[in-house]
Formats: structure tokens, sequence, C-alpha cells
């Protein structure tokens, strides 16, 4: 994870295609700017990054099943829970779940784990629509290979 | 009087974005009448395809109001959206 650059997913670990489910794991940094203000002398993940953590495991599930031809865009967060709190060098299990495909937006669920103990879950719609230019596209199938993301078409 | 859809779509839209039942009508148009966003639009087309099983088209409905070839009435209306929704769960067979 480099927290300061939103790089929140370390490798793809599976992608389930007949069940449209995602699995991710990631380092949470020893060290990162984040911790120097979240918080002075008492570091803790942020809870918006692990939504964002959340959001980009689904993101690239999205992006997996649509063959890379539309961008999710995160438009809602909903039972989003916290459960416990997160330190720098835990290792972070993400896995998304479609939840539903629908006509320009998309519904998955998602949840973290570390060390098999729940650290948090939320049910995410996204905005589905075209990359808004080529260059973005080319961005994120780059970022999806170096995560392990094949871009195959279901 | 009233359908059976249209009692099941007031009831999504009226838990959906806590309005009160009562003023949801057939001639109510969601947008200009019940205030709904598109956010809120997305959260009650997510519950009617499960609802329905259906996949409303909603990228394609909302590309032909705003390009001006088809009315926001025509899809944005309780009865029209109804009407709407029937002739999917129709086409499904």
């Amino acid at each position: 994870m480099l927290l300061e650059y939103f790089q929140m997913i370390d490798t793809v670990t599976g992608v389930d295609r007949e069940a449209q489910s995602l699995s991710a794991r990631a380092a949470v940094p020893d060290e990162s700017p984040v911790f120097e203000g979240h918080f002075p002398g008492h570091p803790l993940m942020p809870g918006v990054l692990l939504i964002e953590t959340m959001a980009q495991a689904s993101g690239f599930l999205v992006l997996a099943l649509n063959g890379f031809e539309r961008m999710p865009f995160l438009a809602g967060v909903k039972e989003g829970k916290l459960r416990t709190f997160v330190e720098p060098g835990a290792v972070l299990d993400i896995e998304a779940t479609l939840e539903h495909d629908g006509s320009g937006f998309a519904v998955t669920r998602a949840k973290i784990e570390s060390a098999d103990q729940a650290i948090c879950n939320a049910n995410l719609t996204f905005r589905t629509m075209p990359f808004p230019k080529p260059d973005f596209a080319v961005m994120i199938r780059e970022r999806a290979r170096e995560i392990g993301l094949e871009d195959e078409r279901v | 009087m009233t359908t059976p859809t249209f009692e099941t779509v007031a009831e999504i839209i009226s838990e959906t974005c806590e309005l009160p039942r009562e003023e949801i009508s057939p001639q109510s148009h969601a947008i200009d009448d019940l205030g709904i966003d598109s956010l809120d639009f997305l959260d009650i087309v997510l519950a009617i395809d499960k609802k329905f099983g259906i996949n409303i088209p909603l990228e394609a409905w909302t590309k032909e109001v705003n390009s001006g070839t088809a009315p926001a009435e025509q899809y944005f209306v309780m009865e029209n959206l109804c009407a709407r929704i029937d002739e999917l769960v129709a086409a499904k067979g």
C-alpha cells in the first residue's frame, strides 16, 4: 500500500468470474506521512482509507467483469462498519462480490479481514461510465497489471 | 385505480426516499414532483431490478431524455415508469 498515492491494493489473489468476486491482499505500511497526522504518536489506518480499499477492490472486480470498458466511480457507501483498529504493518485480506450489475451502475459487497479477524465491511454503489479520456484507461490497465489483474473479458 | 406494479414501485420509493406513501400517485413525476435525485434513483432502480427480475435500461433512457429524443415524462412519471416496467417484465417472458 502507498497510502499517500491511494494505491490501496498490493496484489489481486483471485478472481472468480462465476461467483463474480475478487480477493486481494494489501500490507499496511510501517511508515507513511498519513500516520503523522492520524494520529501523532498513535498511528492508525484511517477508516476512510479502509473504505477506499474496499472500493478499489470492488472497482477492479467491476473492471475485470466488464472487460475494462467502463470505469466504476464510487457513488455510495451503505452499511459501512469499521469493526476494529488497524495498525501499521497489518496484512489485509480484501474480498469484493458483485451484488448487482445495473444499467450505468454496479453494487458490490466488500469486506476486509486481517489474521482471520473481521476488520470492516460495506455495501458500495458505483456509477459506471466510459473512461473520461484514453490516458485514463491506459493508466488503470497499467495499474491493474501491476497488481496482477488480467483484463480478459468474462 | 392503481396497478400492482404501481403499488410495488410506490412502496419502494416511499422506503428508499423516506417519502410518505400517500404523496406518490400515478401522475407523480419522480424528479419534478417527488424530488428524487439521481443517486436515490439508482437505489430505486436497484430495488426494482431485483424485485421484478429485470434490468432497467436507465442509461439508455437518460441518454434519450438528455438528447431530446424522448420526453422525461415517458420514463419518470410514475404510471409511465410502471408501464415500462411491465413491458420489460413481459419481454423477459
